[in-house]
């Protein structure tokens, strides 16, 4: 891996960040608006505190860790979609700049998002509810590092798809990620799924970080297992799913579909 | 002789029961400007494609630098670049922004001469801080030139090079590809459906035609060979051919 061409691909998306006005909304202005829709929802349930004792903390904590997947999974779908609009693939891929590099790239793109929307929903958080997301303690880094890698899996997931199915497969670049939103368990426990479903849950690793941050809130105990399982089952998936954007990048060359993703 | 730069060996490929390209071969030499030429359909960009390993093939060999494509594409397209009508640059970055980032992935360095250099050559001075956006068909295919010969290559495929160019900056560009041939050694496969154009630029011609190569030579001898006045007339023919 040549840091010079990772650093290329950074520098490109920086540049239409610089003055995008829609690009930047996507940072400041979306995350901005789900907070306080769902801060107010929380503050009017406080008036139910004694029936759900830390509803805020719940409720805004989970919003801005989900954001924080949701972020890093966009985080590199969205990079590879900026390409393909711009035309820009076969500038890239007929570069010495190999796949390993791209997927490297976006998912620091990834990074640089979680940061900055992170920020804006901490602080808003802090100023408009008085809500201290810290109060989960420093459990909220391995928190965060495992939900940015299961963003990365189910983006990189969704970048495949894009490149084997073309334009169609667009709008997966926004709904991908709702599909694992249920299980998930974001804004409620694990035990309200039907048992069926409590099975498939228990295999994604953001349940895992949700499921572990409640522990915290609710008893300070470690959620040690689920944090272990969060960071197993991540890495598994996430190896298997760059491998598979390799496969799926061979099988495009092959098929010429490459040269024509975006038409 | 020199050893040839590009060699291509019973190339194939095949998009299902379709064949787009079917066995070509051919080599081009240093500092050698090769002219492709076909009709719509006739494999000319695929056979590029292929070049710049966007495309696998589905059999033969693409050897560059005396290096097979399939196992060193890293070192071979480090040394090549590309221009094509149908391909664009980021929109929302300006000219300048768009070059420093081809820079920066062919890690070259004293990127602002380089840059300043290109820009001059391709007389797109006033446009350097202009978003791609805002740039003319024109405008646009001299800065997909000026990314190609902003890396120095030494092996540059060209499809259409001068599609959408007025008459005055085409014959500026084919000036320019020239000097570049002539300082640089650089070798050039040329696609184009300009007959004028592919007469004055290429060193020899490759007509292909439904994938196949049915001429290869310099225009005189493949005018003689057909038995036409000009390139135009053999395209023709040959376009026409069941």
């Amino acid at each position: 891996m040549k840091l010079h061409r990772i650093v290329a691909l950074i520098t490109r998306h920086l540049y239409l960040y610089k003055r995008s006005l829609a690009r930047l909304m996507e940072i400041f202005y979306w995350p901005f608006l789900d907070l306080v829709v769902w801060g107010f929802i929380t503050v009017y349930l406080m008036r139910f505190q004694g029936q759900m004792p830390g509803a805020v903390t719940f409720f805004l904590g989970a919003l801005i860790l989900w954001d924080v997947l949701f972020r890093a999974q966009q985080g590199i779908t969205i990079s590879f979609l900026e390409e393909i609009w711009a035309r820009n693939l076969m500038n890239l891929f007929a570069s010495p700049l190999k796949p390993s590099e791209f997927l490297a790239a976006t998912m620091a793109m990834s990074v640089f998002k979680v940061m900055a929307v992170s920020i804006v929903m901490v602080v808003a958080a802090l100023v408009f509810y008085s809500y201290n997301v810290f109060i989960i303690g420093l459990w909220l880094i391995p928190f965060v590092l495992n939900l940015i890698v299961s963003g990365w899996t189910i983006g990189v997931l969704t970048t495949s798809l894009i490149m084997r199915f073309g334009q169609e497969a667009e709008v997966l670049a926004w709904g991908m990620v709702f599909l694992f939103q249920p299980i998930s368990c974001v804004f409620y426990p694990i035990e309200v799924l039907p048992n069926w479903l409590q099975a498939i849950a228990w295999a994604n690793p953001a349940a895992h970080v949700f499921e572990g941050m409640r522990i915290v809130l609710n008893s300070a105990t470690l959620p040690l297992m689920h944090l272990g399982w969060a960071v197993g089952l991540n890495l598994l998936y996430l190896t298997l799913m760059i491998g598979w954007f390799h496969h799926t990048f061979s099988v495009c060359k092959e098929r010429g579909l490459l040269v024509r993703v975006g038409e | 002789m020199s050893l040839p730069i590009v060699e291509v060996q019973g190339l194939i490929k095949r998009f299902g029961d379709f064949t787009a390209v079917d066995g070509i071969s051919f080599e081009i030499r240093p500092g050698e400007i090769v002219g492709l030429l076909g009709p719509n359909g006739a494999g000319k960009t695929t056979t590029i494609q292929m070049l710049l390993g966007m495309i696998t093939p589905t059999a033969g060999s693409i050897r560059m630098f005396g290096l097979d494509l399939a196992k060193h594409r890293e070192t071979i397209l480090s040394q090549v670049n590309f221009s094509s009508t149908y391909i664009s640059m980021p929109y929302s970055l300006t000219v300048e922004e768009n070059l420093r980032v081809v820079a920066k992935l062919y890690g070259l360095t004293d990127i602002p001469r380089r840059i300043d250099e290109v820009v001059k050559k391709l007389e797109m001075e006033e446009s350097r801080g202009k978003l791609t956006r805002k740039l003319s068909s024109g405008q646009m295919t001299r800065l997909t030139l000026a990314k190609a010969i902003l890396t120095d290559p030494k092996v540059l495929f060209l499809d259409e090079p001068t599609a959408s160019l007025d008459p005055d900056i085409a014959h500026k560009i084919r000036h320019l590809l020239k000097d570049v041939r002539r300082s640089a050694g650089l070798s050039v496969l040329y696609t184009s459906h300009n007959m004028r154009e592919m007469e004055e630029m290429s060193d020899r011609i490759i007509f292909l035609q439904r994938g196949k190569i049915v001429a290869q030579g310099t225009a005189q001898e493949i005018t003689t060979r057909f038995g036409q006045s000009d390139l135009e007339e053999v395209f023709l023919k040959l376009a026409r051919e069941k």
